[in-house]
């Protein structure tokens, strides 16, 4: 065992600027929604534009971070493993059994979480921006008048904005209680704060790179 | 080093952002302030009528008042009698109906009902001299009575009865040297008393306005804007600009907000935006009636109760008339939350002679309009419900003679006896009575346009953007955000984050179980 820098300064950045944002907007978001009261509707619209915007800054970071440090062939799919790692997830857990993937700096996501990570990545957040987006642009003022895009109505933006944030919201309660499924309970938070972690020295996971 | 380059500069970027978004400076001047700049300055006339001396002289019958005016004003009169003030009748494009003419004179109401027969009494607000009945010359212009508008003295009124002549009581030569621009009292005579009484037809025109301060009407209060009609109300050569949909129905010479205010005076884009399917109205005007109440309801059906062979009135504790013989039932109501309705600014009427079914409320005017139609605003109205006679064979609105002197002439004000009232009214503008009268529900709306609140009481957003009692809670035909959700989608979304609730439970127990016999 060996301590090595798993998460950098920027992806730790952008984990927790990431989570930070979620909750707000789903705060500010379920707000809007009608579903609760806490800053009240106007403020509420309010910050959740400023936190989707923000958003969207961090996600262009992320994007470029992404490809010029090649961090984004961890999100590739596999096959190889997925069955044992459900099985993991479902009995070899109880049973204390070894995790059957190795966690190292260059493969940091087991292949259920390759496949998770990748639908939030291509799927939900894409979903979720192109449809905040036209929830606050399909009309727009400009010079003295207002514009629009040929969108009949909210309807279908809203609809699926918020299907968006209820898949995200169940994403975090699995996502909160999986981290606790690392070499300790506490191990994968603590990487996620400091960077590093304890990891088994090993040579490059064989399944990870083809 | 070079590990703290990139977060370095996306730590500076969200920095930079964040700053930015909480110091956003307007220093522009907003139209507000160069609105008051404008109307704080008030005109002063440029003639004094009292030192003409035309002017100087007795004057025995009001028309030779108007003869007087039209000496100098030569020209004026022909631009009055293009007026609808003088026709009470506009020449309208109504869907479906072609190019109609339509106005007081065949267009009915679900208050007193209608002129004809009673022009005696309704013609007390023409802005002429004698229409006393349908032979009414509307070509003579000596009958244009310039003074109803342009009296500045305030001591002209018009007579009770007298079919828009002035009250004996009027000293004409004083008048007629004190004209000039109109003012609130003189809009006001009529405009605050339609349908016979102080703020009985709009809710939002009433007899406080001639004096009022800023949290009942910010824009005539003397505390506020201090405006007169004609302010917003322009006009050019006798034709005002702005018309009630209780009359009219295209969507033309309409007196708006954005007029003056334009269609973005907010600071806040997302409440600009609003402005391209909600009027200024619906959040600026969060209710009507404000001093004095409006008459809600009026039932017709209910009236003709005599006392020792005499009418009779009820009052409320306000004053307001809940029971006259002579009229029926009312209801009164103030501090009224409007209804809401679209509207693409279109209307359709009840015209005289048109058949129509009384199984559902009968739609006095008809105002247009839809989510869909990108004309449409959502606007404030007052909606008017009445129980008014209706004929059951003939399918018709009946037009009563309520009116009249004396007894025994078919008014229903003094004979109490709807059948020679109806056959009366009917006879008189040529339409079939079938002998039968029932009282049929009528629904009338009102868009209400004034009594603008000061901003700070302005309709907040969750007065609307809620799921329980929202004020437009009543149009189903979009979605709204805080109002509206899509009941399997919520059902879904709730399951899936109780499903993850549960797996975790479940999922975290068994393995805290077993880490145990381990």
């Amino acid at each position: 065992m060996k301590k090595q820098l798993v998460y950098s300064r920027f992806n730790r950045f952008w984990h927790w600027m990431q989570s930070a944002l979620i909750f707000f907007l789903a705060l500010t978001g379920f707000e809007i929604h009608g579903a609760l009261n806490f800053f009240g509707f106007a403020q509420a619209v309010t910050y959740h534009n400023i936190a989707a915007s923000m958003f969207l800054v961090l996600i262009t970071l992320a994007i470029f971070w992404h490809f010029t440090t090649g961090e984004w062939k961890q999100y590739l799919p596999t096959r190889q493993h997925l069955r044992s790692q459900i099985e993991y997830y479902l009995t070899g857990i109880f049973r204390n059994a070894p995790h059957p993937t190795r966690k190292t700096a260059l493969t940091k996501l087991n292949p259920l979480q390759r496949l998770v990570y990748l639908a939030l990545k291509i799927l939900v957040i894409p979903v979720m921006v192109i449809s905040g987006l036209l929830y606050i642009y399909y009309r727009y003022p400009q010079s003295s008048g207002i514009q629009s895009l040929n969108i009949d109505g909210l309807q279908t933006i809203a609809i699926l904005h918020t299907a968006g944030a209820f898949f995200l919201i169940s994403f975090i309660i699995a996502h909160l209680y999986l981290i606790t499924t690392g070499q300790s309970a506490t191990s994968n938070l603590k990487a996620m704060i400091t960077g590093y972690e304890e990891l088994e020295e090993s040579k490059l996971y064989k399944g990870n790179r083809e | 080093m070079k590990r703290f380059i990139i977060p370095g500069i996306a730590l500076t970027i969200f920095a930079l952002y964040f700053i930015s978004t909480i110091t956003k400076n307007n220093v522009e001047q907003t139209p507000t302030a160069s609105l008051k700049e404008r109307f704080s300055k008030k005109e002063n006339p440029s003639v004094d009528h009292s030192k003409f001396t035309q002017l100087q002289r007795k004057f025995v019958k009001p028309q030779d008042v108007t003869a007087a005016c039209i000496d100098c004003h030569n020209e004026r009169h022909l631009e009055v009698m293009k007026s609808s003030h003088w026709n009470w009748e506009r020449e309208e494009y109504i869907e479906g109906r072609g190019i109609r003419y339509v106005g007081k004179k065949n267009i009915l109401n679900n208050f007193c009902i209608g002129i004809n027969t009673n022009e005696q009494s309704c013609n007390k607000c023409h802005i002429g001299y004698g229409w006393g009945d349908k032979n009414f010359d509307f070509t003579n212009p000596n009958n244009v009575d310039c003074l109803a508008c342009h009296d500045n003295s305030d001591t002209y009124v018009k007579q009770s009865g007298g079919a828009g002549m002035p009250d004996p009581s009027v000293n004409l030569s004083l008048v007629a040297q004190k004209v000039g621009r109109p003012t609130k009292s003189n809009c006001g005579t009529c405009h605050f008393f339609g349908g016979g009484g102080n703020n009985v037809k709009h809710g939002d025109l009433e007899k406080a306005l001639f004096d009022t301060r800023r949290d009942i009407d910010v824009h005539m209060a003397s505390d506020g804007g201090n405006l007169e009609c004609v302010d917003c109300h322009k006009t050019e050569k006798h034709q005002m600009l702005g018309k009630v949909y209780s009359l009219s129905s295209m969507n033309r010479n309409r007196s708006t907000c954005e007029q003056c205010h334009t269609e973005t005076p907010h600071e806040n884009e997302v409440i600009n935006e609003h402005s391209m399917k909600v009027a200024c109205q619906t959040c600026h005007i969060p209710e009507y009636a404000k001093v004095n109440s409006t008459k809600m309801e009026w039932d017709w059906s209910t009236a003709g109760k005599l006392v020792d062979g005499k009418p009779v009135e009820v009052k409320d504790s306000l004053g307001n008339i809940t029971y006259a013989s002579i009229k029926g039932s009312f209801v009164w109501k103030r501090n009224v939350r409007p209804e809401y309705v679209w509207f693409n600014g279109t209307a359709s009427h009840y015209l005289t002679g048109d058949t129509v079914s009384a199984d559902t409320p009968i739609q006095m005017n008809q105002l247009h309009g839809s989510y869909a139609d990108p004309d449409s605003k959502i606007i404030p109205v007052k909606v008017h419900r009445a129980k008014q006679p209706y004929d059951p064979i003939n399918k018709t609105i009946i037009q009563p003679k309520t009116f009249a002197n004396k007894e025994g002439e078919g008014g229903f004000w003094k004979d109490f006896n709807w059948q020679s009232s109806i056959q009366h009214g009917m006879d008189y503008i040529g339409l079939p009575y079938s002998g039968q009268y029932t009282f049929a529900k009528t629904e009338m709306y009102w868009p209400i346009n004034h009594m603008v609140s000061p901003k700070t009481k302005a309709v907040a957003c969750k007065e609307c953007h809620t799921r329980e009692n929202s004020r437009v809670g009543a149009l189903r035909d979009f979605y709204m955000p805080g109002r509206d959700y899509n009941a399997t989608v919520e059902a879904f979304g709730i399951g899936a984050i109780l499903v993850s609730l549960l797996g975790v439970g479940i999922h975290a127990t068994v393995r805290i179980v077993s880490k145990k016999k381990n």
